[in-house]
């Protein structure tokens, strides 16, 4: 691998952000999924490191998900959208950044087309004031969270607590990055990186002292697919895509996935409990997983806040090997405390994955 | 002929042959070349097909014919004007010549791979262009060639006939260059596998047909219908490829030695600035526009600037030689005041 032929890709797919001046707008799954991401993006970027992001309360989903699931046509999508930078403009801002890799791609889309077709913006326009009476300007800068965080990855690596490196060799913790699909394969020029060799995590990694695994399977898709997975009958094509990513990772021995998308934390996390029931294979050291972690889970932990509080207890591979390797300091009986310390129950154990 | 002088912009294979004809007709031209060297890409070739006569050989025989013409090396076309019915021109090196004709003999330049950012040319490690295998065949070192490989592959058609490469045409030579090197490659490696990625194959010139079944009778070289989609590298710094093989219907993936890629031919990036200098046409593939494809291709639309070889679009070198002959003898005919 020639690392500076990425290097010369990379310095054409650059992203010139604004630091402050960021409206929030969350996604709609996350929450559930990995629910301390979205607030400790807030929390990192806008309390810790002191840049302008706001989010309103008043905001919704952006619709992709019912758009690429084939339920709702595109100008439902639109007029959503549209509602989004009305909220945007009323607040009084001007640069909108989404929690969602899908709703990055879906707003960039839109914006795409809009430019594309103006009166397909027009009828839009029309739509939604029809509808709420709102109005409402595009925004100058739009941005996937994964891209501020990239963009104040040196300023987390300043504050490092723990760095991306194995405490008991001083080894470079081994990470794979997986992208989502809908962050740059439909227009590389709005990733950071493009679309071949993103570069928005792997250079999180780099900076936090890691080492980015370039494996074969790496652009392929983590078994999500919308359709994959959302149609039950397809479901044995999700777990076949993600298990064929960690027959190709398992060579390298990955430390830890990290990722920038909704779906894919869920289903690589998710599907190694249902791979490892159904073949007996496991992808960590000594049984364990190989953990997955989104961006923000791991910017918590490179800077020293909680694992729990960061909600790592409610992933399926245990991410104490992890931590260990980390040198992150944690509490195993408080794993399942939650809020003012109420016990929320211990999972059910799987019986091939090991968990701690 | 009132003005003798005759400036041949290029010094690649057309300048070279029509200057040799030139010569041979009682003109006087003068080669401008912005190289050290003539003869182009062709003299950094190995061997060519169909009959694999030595690419350097075939410039050395043609710059035995060019004692007496004036070759200046290093050198642009830096103005042209237009100067009674002929050209003053002046070159980056300070001469000034004053031409009764000028041929454009630019030719053209390979598309860059590393463009296509899937096939991962310039990242991984053992990933070539047709260009650099021809110049390791002709005994230049090249670590990324393995010594032994037990699987080369190669794609073709890469930045050509690709919409979003911005590059529609077809480079009329890749799918013969392609072939002619898997079998040298089968040659050199008898007992690797050679895999050829291919969109259509067209073998329109004379042999090429009887080369195809060769690479596959003969050499056992293996043909897969289907486009390349992406490339990725193992642990072992193998190249994986994955594809589609649209004649089975099912997605491929092989891992290789070696991946060569067959960068197609583009317009020269100067093309539009020497168009703009003489007031002649660019078509809309970037090449110069000729008078018309099919009777004039030698001529401009501007009196005494001529054409030949590749700077018009993609040429094989058979055809490339026929054109320069026959500017020079339209430039001739053109001095001596006859259509």
């Amino acid at each position: 691998m020639i690392y500076q032929g990425k290097q010369k890709i990379w310095s054409d797919y650059q992203k010139e952000l604004p630091s402050d001046g960021w409206f929030y707008v969350r996604s709609c799954i996350r929450q559930s999924f990995f629910p301390g991401s979205e607030k400790y993006f807030l929390e990192i970027c806008r309390d810790l490191l002191g840049h302008d992001i706001y989010e309103s309360p008043h905001h919704t989903t952006c619709g992709g998900i019912a758009y690429h699931s084939d339920t709702i046509p595109q100008e439902t999508a639109m007029t959503i959208v549209a509602r989004q930078f009305a909220l945007m403009t009323e607040a009084g801002y001007k640069n909108l950044v989404t929690s969602c890799i899908t709703s990055f791609g879906n707003y960039t889309e839109i914006l795409e087309t809009w430019r594309e077709y103006p009166e397909l913006e027009a009828r839009i326009r029309e739509n939604l004031w029809k509808a709420t009476r709102r109005e409402f300007e595009k925004p100058e800068y739009l941005a996937h969270a994964s891209d501020l965080v990239h963009k104040f990855r040196a300023e987390i690596g300043e504050r490092a607590v723990h760095r991306l490196v194995d405490v008991r060799t001083g080894e470079p913790l081994r990470i794979v990055e997986h992208i989502g699909c809908h962050y740059s394969k439909m227009f590389p020029h709005k990733g950071i990186g493009g679309a071949e060799y993103p570069c928005v995590l792997s250079g999180m990694v780099e900076s936090w002292g890691g080492e980015v695994i370039d494996y074969p399977e790496r652009r392929h898709c983590c078994g999500f697919g919308f359709r994959q997975y959302l149609v039950k009958a397809n479901r044995g094509y999700s777990v076949s895509n993600t298990h064929k990513k960690f027959e190709s990772m398992e060579p390298y021995h990955p430390d830890a996935i990290i990722t920038n998308c909704p779906g894919c934390p869920y289903f690589l996390d998710r599907w190694q409990y249902v791979i490892s029931e159904q073949t007996g294979k496991t992808y960590g050291r000594g049984g364990y997983g190989i953990p997955v972690l989104t961006y923000e889970e791991l910017a918590g932990l490179v800077l020293g806040y909680d694992p729990w509080d960061l909600g790592l207890q409610l992933h399926q591979v245990a991410v104490e090997p992890l931590l260990d390797k980390m040198g992150v300091d944690y509490d195993p009986d408080a794993k399942y405390l939650g809020l003012n310390k109420k016990d929320i129950l211990r999972p059910g154990l799987p019986t091939v994955l090991k968990c701690c | 002929m009132e003005n003798k002088n005759v400036l041949v912009i290029g010094g690649g294979i057309a300048g070279m042959e029509a200057a040799r004809r030139l010569l041979q007709l009682g003109c006087e031209p003068v080669i401008v070349e912005q190289s050290d060297h003539l003869g182009g890409h062709v003299a950094g070739w190995h061997k060519l097909f169909p009959d694999m006569m030595s690419a350097p050989e075939l410039v050395e025989q043609m710059a035995a014919g060019l004692d007496g013409v004036t070759v200046y090396y290093r050198t642009r076309v830096a103005n042209m004007n237009r100067l009674g019915s002929g050209y003053s021109v002046m070159l980056s090196n300070g001469m000034s010549l004053q031409c009764g004709a000028v041929l454009i003999s630019t030719g053209f330049r390979l598309f860059d791979a590393s463009k296509k950012e899937e096939y991962g040319y310039g990242v991984y490690d053992h990933v070539v262009t047709n260009s650099d295998l021809e110049a390791w065949f002709g005994g230049a070192p090249d670590d990324r060639i393995p010594d032994s490989p037990a699987r080369v592959a190669f794609v073709h058609c890469v930045g050509s006939r690709d919409l979003k490469a911005g590059n529609p045409q077809c480079s009329k030579v890749c799918c013969m260059t392609a072939i002619k090197q898997a079998i040298e490659m089968k040659e050199k490696f008898p007992s690797a596998e050679v895999w050829c990625f291919y969109m259509d194959l067209r073998l329109f010139g004379k042999k090429y047909e009887d080369f195809y079944i060769a690479a596959q009778r003969d050499h056992g070289i293996h043909f897969v219908r289907g486009r390349v989609s992406e490339v990725s590298e193992d642990i072992h710094g193998h190249v994986v490829l994955k594809a589609e093989d649209t004649l089975a219907g099912t997605p491929v993936k092989l891992n290789a030695d070696l991946l060569v890629l067959m960068a197609g031919m583009l317009c020269n990036d100067d093309t539009q600035g020497l168009a703009r200098m003489v007031h002649a046409d660019v078509d809309s593939d970037g090449f110069m526009r000729s008078r018309d494809n099919i009777y004039r291709i030698n001529e401009s639309n501007r009196p005494g600037i001529f054409f030949a070889g590749a700077c018009t679009g993609t040429k094989t070198v058979p055809e490339t030689v026929a054109e320069a002959r026959a500017a020079a003898l339209d430039i001739y005919n053109y001095l001596n005041g006859r259509d």
